[in-house]
């Protein structure tokens, strides 16, 4: 396919894609607010889990990039 | 964050804003074709990175003061920190290989941030060079596996806890997942670098219109705070996955 219509098809599978960052927002945001709600009812026990706070983040986030990256791709590579 | 950079680089084609220009990979001497052996602007900054880390090591070990100096204290603070880290994540095993995952953390703390510097090249932001780095903890510690484990690492697939009908089922996913690894760990690190940066691009696009410019200029400001935490996070997560895989091969192979 070439054209107006294949470069329209190819901005709007970006805009697309870029939605499944909401799915690695909300995700982010459960791990942090679960967290929190952890750390204030064990304060104490807060400071050790901080590597799998991260570790679960970055779990969450990498799923979320990959569609950013296929944002990116459509968008400069395609 | 990254969802900004996405969209509004879609819409900034019509301000005439290039948020992708900066990651342009050139050659530093005339105007060539880019070899393998091509003197590139990233080239530059992986060097510039290499130096400083060489130099932040020399400069804060050399003294070795017992009250220690600026330099000194922060070099010692990273040290203990990550010390931490592969003891609390890789177990008293992994301790051996601390050297590397040191090496990797300073190295990707300070190509983060001197991509911050204006002007500046991003190394990181690449794939070509996250990729570089993960693979090279993927085959590590996939060859540390099967040396101190021998065939029995392989059982790190087979999972004991679930039912005999779903192993089989399992042992894929998690096979496919092993080999996933590295493409992760390496676009977790070029994507949220990329996008960031991006997004202060199309930000500081924003500052030519009259009318947004305070606000622009703010948000640039703000955002410039903000990858700061994202340069110093991305490279604590790199490293902490490191440690994470590196458990895989030396401490028990059923997680």
């Amino acid at each position: 396919m070439e054209g107006d219509i294949a470069e329209m098809g190819k901005y709007i599978g970006a805009g697309l894609a870029a939605f499944g960052l909401a799915g690695a927002g909300i995700g982010v945001g459960n791990i942090a607010a679960s967290f929190l709600t952890g750390a204030l009812r064990n304060p104490s026990a807060a400071p050790g889990q901080t590597a799998n706070l991260f570790v679960g983040i970055a779990f969450a986030e990498a799923l979320g990039i990959f569609s950013f990256l296929i944002a990116l791709l459509l968008m400069f590579a395609a | 964050m990254a969802v900004e950079g996405a969209a509004q680089s879609t819409e900034a084609s019509a301000f005439a804003i290039y948020p992708m220009e900066q990651f342009v990979v050139k050659p530093l001497f005339g105007t060539g074709p880019i070899e393998w052996y091509t003197i590139t602007n990233v080239t530059l900054w992986l060097g510039i990175a290499v130096l400083c880390v060489l130099a932040f090591s020399v400069l804060g070990t050399r003294s070795r003061a017992m009250v220690p100096s600026r330099t000194q204290s922060v070099a010692e603070s990273l040290y203990s920190f990550i010390y931490k880290v592969v003891e609390d994540v890789s177990g008293p095993e992994g301790v051996k290989y601390f050297p590397y995952v040191m090496t990797i953390f300073v190295f990707v703390l300070f190509a983060n941030l001197l991509g911050l510097i204006p002007t500046s090249f991003t190394t990181t932001s690449h794939v070509a060079v996250t990729m570089t780095l993960a693979l090279l903890v993927f085959l590590g510690v996939t060859i540390l596996g099967f040396v101190r484990n021998g065939i029995g690492f392989l059982g790190m697939f087979w999972v004991t806890s679930a039912p005999l009908v779903l192993r089989p089922i399992l042992a894929l996913i998690e096979i496919i997942s092993y080999f996933m690894r590295p493409v992760s760990h390496s676009i977790r690190l070029a994507g949220n670098l990329m996008a960031g940066h991006a997004v202060l691009k199309v930000f500081a696009g924003f500052a030519s219109m009259a009318v947004l410019s305070p606000v622009a200029v703010g948000a640039v400001a703000a955002i410039y705070g903000l990858e700061l935490l994202v340069a110093v996070v991305q490279a604590y997560v790199f490293t902490i996955l490191t440690c994470v895989y590196l458990r895989d091969a030396v401490g028990d192979a059923h997680h």
